[in-house]
């Protein structure tokens, strides 16, 4: 288990890259037998949830209310799975329980609810609420004088489009000394939605331009490049004003039958496609393992 | 298409009628926040794409955006899941909409908890509370696919603020055909002498089978009653029915405050008070499940409404006898 504790033993971007393979599979594996949810939403963010979990984040699975832990924030909570699977592969919780997603009597519900599943910092599911909330969060991160925590908020292009989201810009920057400094906004920019593209439903254009007009430290970045991605959140911590990432992603990731493509929204796999998708990450998986032997086998000489 | 007989979506009515009222009223518009599929308005947007806006995820834009519609005589059709068109845009609905009285329909799909997987985030189980609360807001809820049908098109000719709940799931008929008529609102739609069954929604053929139950278990005789009108309420048919029986068990996919159950009791308070007990949800959200495991879970169910109905008749031969004035001997 990688720890995101002690930066000596933190993984290298190649590591990296593999693990969020690994969420990849858990997700499709969850949404196949759950046979309902959101894959292609889940499967955009894996390179962001994985640098998150696996690198960024301070936070210890074996005490979940550990006072000094950073916090997640999933905004756009339909995409539960990338979240549970992150959440499960740090042992929070068994990662058996990942097959009784949206299950009645189970623990993982169809959004994440914290009052049902260890690591949830927060119930989300309505978009545009994820923003305010976070900086609620680091507001409170200052009343009890914290030093160098944050709190990363990912949000989703229907989350751009809610009202409230920009009335949570406003307020991060002009709370910025107590505590919205704290924020680092993560924004999913992958340009499709249910109806379909953001650009035929309601275009919400240069994100990048629209956090930088709105007071925020604001850069763009390739949403599956994960270098990028670990510079962009690294360079966040101990910033002075509210920070955004846009990243501009592929809805479905990683399955090429998916990926980009409008019609996927909401709808799990069929037990082929799902079959289709586990061979396709998996091939993904093994190349990317022996990428990594080769790369440490390097240090080692 | 209009008229079935197979189980099929409220959701769907309401988009085939839209459909309909598109190509016979010019002023007519719909509006959407990305869930026209769900929803069903995707049906007029495609053949009226200039009389349809979907405005993203920003459901109180698009409820002060059809305030402005209807403010400049159109008849805007505005269509989101039901969480989101009342507890999202509550306020925009209460001042652009119901206060300024103009003829907007809030179509909200997804009520209740049958949607299912989603969850409670998605569940919305108080939004008919919030709508009758509202001044001038007329609620209405469906029982099947006909009965939406009539009302979707029935709500172009009234001028007063609606909200219309639809469901998400397919969902047998009570109704044979398209009824002519939504009358008064309520509708016996089986009679019997001993208890009333008084449902909404999807609980109305849960309760047709409940008195089929409780007529072949029990030899009870169960009157059904359909009130698809929740506000204003056809209180006449609902008081006519509670005399008759002397009992009632209210049934609704929704919180049991402030919903059918509230209204039905607040009629019998005043006119006619006999026992009512209630079918519906506690004070509890809802949960992720099949969306019948959902209503499975939260006694939602046909043996729900005849349990609660013998539960009732318990009482019955108690209350039906009250001391009318102080017993001589006091
Ligand atoms: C307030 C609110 N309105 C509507 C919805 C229904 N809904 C769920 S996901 C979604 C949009 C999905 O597109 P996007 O926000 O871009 O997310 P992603 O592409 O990352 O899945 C909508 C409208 C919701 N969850 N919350
Ligand atoms: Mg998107």
């Amino acid at each position: 288990m990688p720890s995101t504790l002690d930066p000596e033993s933190a993984p290298g971007i190649a590591e990296l890259g593999l693990w969020a393979t690994v969420l990849r599979t858990d997700c499709v594996r969850m949404l196949a037998v759950a046979k309902s949810g959101h894959l292609d939403s889940s499967l955009s963010a894996a390179d962001i949830v994985a640098a998150l979990f696996y690198r960024v984040l301070r936070h210890d699975p074996k005490d979940p209310s550990w006072a000094d832990r950073d916090r997640f924030v999933l905004s756009k909570g339909h995409a539960a799975p990338i979240l549970y699977a992150a959440l499960a592969r740090h042992g929070y919780f068994p990662l058996a329980d990942l097959m009784g997603l949206r299950k009645i009597g189970e623990h993982l519900q169809g959004h994440p609810d914290m009052g049902r599943t260890p690591g949830v910092e927060v119930s989300t599911g309505s978009l545009g609420q994820g923003l305010s909330m976070s900086l609620g969060v680091a507001l409170a991160m200052d009343l009890d004088g914290r030093e160098d925590q944050r709190v990363y908020c990912l949000m989703s292009d229907g989350d751009c489009q809610e009202g409230q989201s920009w009335e949570a810009a406003t307020a991060a920057c002009h709370f910025a000394d107590r505590g919205g400094r704290r924020l680092t906004a993560i924004v999913d920019y992958n340009h499709l939605q249910t109806d379909g593209t953001t650009e035929q439903v309601m275009d919400i254009g240069d994100m990048r331009g629209k956090f930088a007009a709105f007071g925020w430290d604001s850069v763009e970045i390739d949403g599956h490049d994960m270098a990028a991605i670990v510079d962009a959140l690294e360079a966040t911590r101990g910033a002075d004003r509210p920070a955004a990432i846009v990243c501009q992603t592929r809805k479905g990731r990683g399955v090429a039958s998916m990926e980009g493509r409008f019609g996927f929204h909401g709808k799990p796999p069929t037990p082929e496609q799902a079959v289709e998708a586990l061979e396709e990450l998996e091939a993904k998986l093994a190349s990317q393992m022996a990428e990594l032997q080769l790369t440490r086998r390097g240090e080692e000489h | 298409m209009a008229g079935s007989g197979e189980p099929s979506a409220t959701r769907n009515a309401y988009g085939a009628a839209l459909l309909e009222l598109g190509r016979d009223h010019a002023e007519v518009v719909a509006l959407d926040a990305d869930l026209s599929v769900s929803t069903q308005s995707a049906k007029f947007g495609a053949e009226f794409p200039d009389r349809f806006f979907n405005v993203g995820a920003a459901e109180a834009n698009m409820m002060s955006i059809a305030c402005g519609l209807a403010a400049t005589g159109k008849r805007p059709y505005c269509s989101t899941f039901a969480i989101f068109a009342t507890g999202r845009a509550y306020d925009q609905v209460r001042l652009g909409i119901a206060h300024n009285e103009l003829p907007v329909r809030i179509a909200a799909s997804h009520g209740g908890v049958s949607l299912g997987e989603d969850g409670a985030s998605h569940q919305m189980i108080e939004d008919i509370a919030l709508m009758r609360a509202m001044p001038r807001m007329q609620v209405i809820v469906p029982a099947d696919y006909n009965q939406a049908y009539r009302v979707t098109l029935d709500s172009y000719t009234d001028d007063a603020p609606q909200y219309l709940r639809f469901g998400r799931p397919a969902t047998p008929v009570v109704y044979d055909e398209v009824p002519a008529e939504i009358g008064d609102g309520a509708d016996v739609l089986r009679e019997g002498s001993d208890v009333s069954l008084i449902a909404c929604g999807h609980m109305v053929w849960r309760a047709l089978e409940a008195a089929d139950r409780l007529q072949s278990e029990d030899g009870v005789s169960a009157e059904v009653v359909n009130v698809c009108v929740i506000k204003p309420i056809d209180s006449q048919t609902v008081l006519d029915s509670i005399a008759k029986t002397g009992v009632a068990v209210t049934a609704e996919e929704h919180r049991i405050v402030g919903g059918l159950s509230d209204a039905v009791r607040q009629v019998a308070a005043e006119r006619h008070p006999v026992p009512i007990f209630a079918v519906g949800m506690g004070d509890e959200f809802g949960v992720s499940g099949t969306g019948e495991a959902c209503m499975e879970h939260f006694g939602l169910t046909a043996r729900g409404i005849a349990d609660r109905a013998r539960e009732a008749l318990l009482l019955k031969p108690i209350v039906s006898h009250p001391p009318l004035h102080r017993p001589d001997w006091i």
